[in-house]
């Protein structure tokens, strides 16, 4: 957990070479192990076994992978294990890959629940969870500064905007997820296929 | 709904929410203290706080928040349920999708709307951020943790473990 080296994005492609595709059991170990070693995300983890680690994918099928996991919806990680799985072996692998990073942290989960639910009116406890969640938010507020960063610094209005509207309807209004998105998506869509246009014109 | 069996509802609840949590485990947070806080009232608002901290600060991804909301719901049975209907049905729709679209597609489109969709990530993020610190910043050195922590984050690599072990010692000695 010391090694925040950032992932080498740019491996010569020639060099990339396929391990062969390996068994459900070893499939199921490795995103267990990816798994229980991402405290704060697993993706860093995940990266760094599929192509560094074990050459499954080149650090192109990598990107590809995730950047159709990030846009459809559910957790990027989970979708990532089930599609990963299923190119090297099928629905099996699938399934292998899936329960391997899910089965192990939920377990770990469930106690945390038990113990949770019997000690967490104890003082103790209570004020340690309290200081947890206050950098737990501070850790989120930092993440959304860095996604703004670069929307921030291109100026862009209409992102920006549209940002600001979805933070206003759940964030204060507290308005259902399903409504806001349903009329979000379709709008921020449209707007940006007319920006890109202009731009192009 | 009150003689509904809970585990249902929470298949029910997870399920749909996974298919419209769009931008990952953060942005669907807002949605979750909602259903679970405000319309259901399976846990207070402090309750919701505190599994989201578990959450953090345990291995494997964060979505299993909903695993800590299933089990106060429901027990054991409660915790699987909830874990599994919010991770299966976009599992499948992932893999659905990426046996059609099996060669690298040249569209603009994949691009345009990844483009579209980035604002509203970082949108629904930023209220889970607001709606988590009305539950825990209310006191001054709360605040200030929380404000410290997103600065040291910002402008540093430090690792978020970290942090997180530092605001439990800070809550420890009584000082949040």
């Amino acid at each position: 957990m010391s090694s925040d080296s950032a992932p080498a994005a740019q491996e010569p492609d020639i060099l990339a070479t396929h391990a062969p595709p390996p068994g459900l059991a070893a499939l199921f170990l490795a995103f267990a192990r990816m798994s229980l070693a991402g405290f704060g995300g697993v993706l860093v983890f995940a990266r760094h076994a599929i192509v560094d680690q074990h050459r499954w994918m080149t650090a192109d099928e990598f990107n590809e992978t995730f950047a159709l996991c990030h846009f459809l919806p559910g957790p990027n990680i989970v979708n990532l294990s089930m599609v990963f799985g299923s190119r090297l072996r099928g629905m099996a692998g699938g399934v292998a890959a899936f329960t391997g990073l899910l089965l192990p942290p939920t377990l770990i989960m469930t106690v945390l629940a038990i113990i949770y639910a019997r000690f967490g009116d104890v003082e103790v406890l209570r004020r340690i969870l309290a200081g947890i969640s206050c950098a737990a938010v501070g850790l989120l507020i930092a993440v959304v500064f860095r996604m703004m960063t670069p929307l921030v610094r291109r100026i862009n209005v209409v992102a920006l905007t549209m940002m600001l509207g979805v933070f206003v309807a759940i964030g204060v209004l507290r308005l259902p997820l399903q409504a806001v998105l349903l009329v979000a998506i379709p709008v921020s869509i449209g707007v940006t296929y007319l920006m890109q246009r202009k731009v192009a014109a | 709904m009150s003689s509904e069996n809970p585990v249902w509802a929470l298949i029910s609840t997870f399920g749909l929410m996974s298919l419209f949590a769009v931008g990952g485990a953060a942005a669907a947070v807002p949605e979750m203290h909602r259903i679970a806080v405000d319309v259901h009232h399976w846990m207070t608002d402090k309750q919701f706080a505190d599994a989201y901290a578990i959450a953090q600060l345990s291995p494997g991804p964060n979505v299993l928040i909903v695993t800590l909301i299933g089990y106060a719901v429901a027990g054991i049975p409660g915790a699987l349920a909830a874990t599994l209907a919010m991770c299966l049905p976009t599992a499948l729709l992932a893999y659905y999708v990426s046996r059609l679209l099996n060669r690298p597609s040249q569209s603009r489109w994949p691009a345009l709307i990844q483009a579209a969709l980035v604002p509203l990530s970082i949108g629904l993020m930023a209220a889970s951020a607001l709606i988590l610190a009305q539950s825990t910043d209310r006191t001054i050195a709360a605040l200030l943790l929380t404000a410290t922590v997103a600065v040291i984050a910002s402008v540093s690599r430090i690792n978020p473990l970290w942090l997180l072990l530092a605001g439990g010692l800070l809550g420890f000695a009584g000082i949040v």
